[in-house]
């Protein structure tokens, strides 16, 4: 995915006139299937990756690290799907304590999640497992579900989650944790 | 399984807490060993762990929504038209 964005970057600069093509290319498909996940929207995921793509294309000719560029384009994409929950419902955003994440009292003896180590791709994607774990991440707050895609579905590092997010790292490993402890809970009460 | 073991109590509630860390090797050495001991005299945290463990796997596994092509194609060709009136550029937003 990430290629090599020095080269990208330097391209950018110089005004290349497939830059943006190769930008997009890059980038493109990460940024939407962002922009769904975070807005559940087709319509908002596709004015995210236009109000990403179109900013990053304006901005990256003063980015001096390449290295930077990912969370860069995450931290702008990030700000988009805030924009559009802001003229959606208002949702305060709070803390999740352990205890509300945990088993009451033991936890069973085999976990109702199944082990897809071994499952092929196209039986994951034609499943309704898909939609179990989708429904889990869509009910997510807000605040919790940018940190849990970011870090797990888009694979970035915690130190770009914090920095796409203005966040400390060990904020974003304690809301990934709450994330994950939902997601868990959600899929052990459900029958996939 | 013992029905007294609570997860949200004492020295498991530390651990448990600790276990996304663990799973993604940003543990230090030290803290990874504790709670590698700990996991190995505790089987309701090991159960715990491993539903974790394959609810990590089954997100990191997740198809991603297919980009269609004419997204793609909508956005460049809006970069080709600001390219040519780049004072038009805060307009069609």
């Amino acid at each position: 995915m990430e290629g090599d964005d020095s080269d990208l970057l330097d391209r950018i600069r110089r005004d290349d006139p497939g830059a943006f093509d190769l930008l997009v290319a890059r980038y493109g498909k990460r940024v939407y299937a962002f922009g769904v996940r975070m807005c559940g929207e087709v319509e908002d995921a596709r004015d995210v990756l236009q109000e990403t793509l179109l900013q990053a294309f304006r901005a990256l000719k003063g980015l001096e690290h390449p290295e930077a560029l990912r969370s860069w384009l995450y931290r702008v994409a990030a700000n988009a799907c805030l924009m559009k929950r802001r003229k959606g419902r208002f949702e305060p955003e709070r803390e999740l304590s352990l205890e509300e994440l945990l088993p009451r009292g033991g936890e069973g003896p085999a976990s109702e999640i199944p082990d897809v180590s071994d499952l092929p791709d196209r039986e994951l994607e034609r499943s309704e497992l898909r939609e179990a774990v989708q429904r889990a991440i869509r009910d997510l707050p807000p605040h919790y579900r940018i940190v849990l895609v970011m870090r797990d579905l888009e694979q970035l590092t915690t130190k770009e989650v914090a920095e796409a997010l203005g966040l400390a790292e060990s904020a974003v490993k304690m809301r990934l944790h709450r994330a994950r402890l939902m997601v868990r809970q959600r899929l052990e009460g459900s029958e996939p | 399984m013992s029905g007294g073991h609570a997860h949200g109590t004492g020295r498991c509630r530390e651990l448990v807490e600790r276990l996304s860390e663990y799973l993604d090797g940003e543990l230090d050495p030290g803290m990874c060993a504790e709670v590698e001991e700990h996991l190995g005299g505790c089987p309701p945290c090991e159960a715990f762990l491993e539903s974790l463990r394959r609810t990590v796997a089954l997100l990191r596994r997740m198809p991603d929504p297919p980009m269609p092509e004419e997204v793609r194609r909508h956005l460049v060709s809006i970069v080709a038209a600001r390219a040519a009136s780049p004072e038009d550029e805060e307009e069609n937003r």
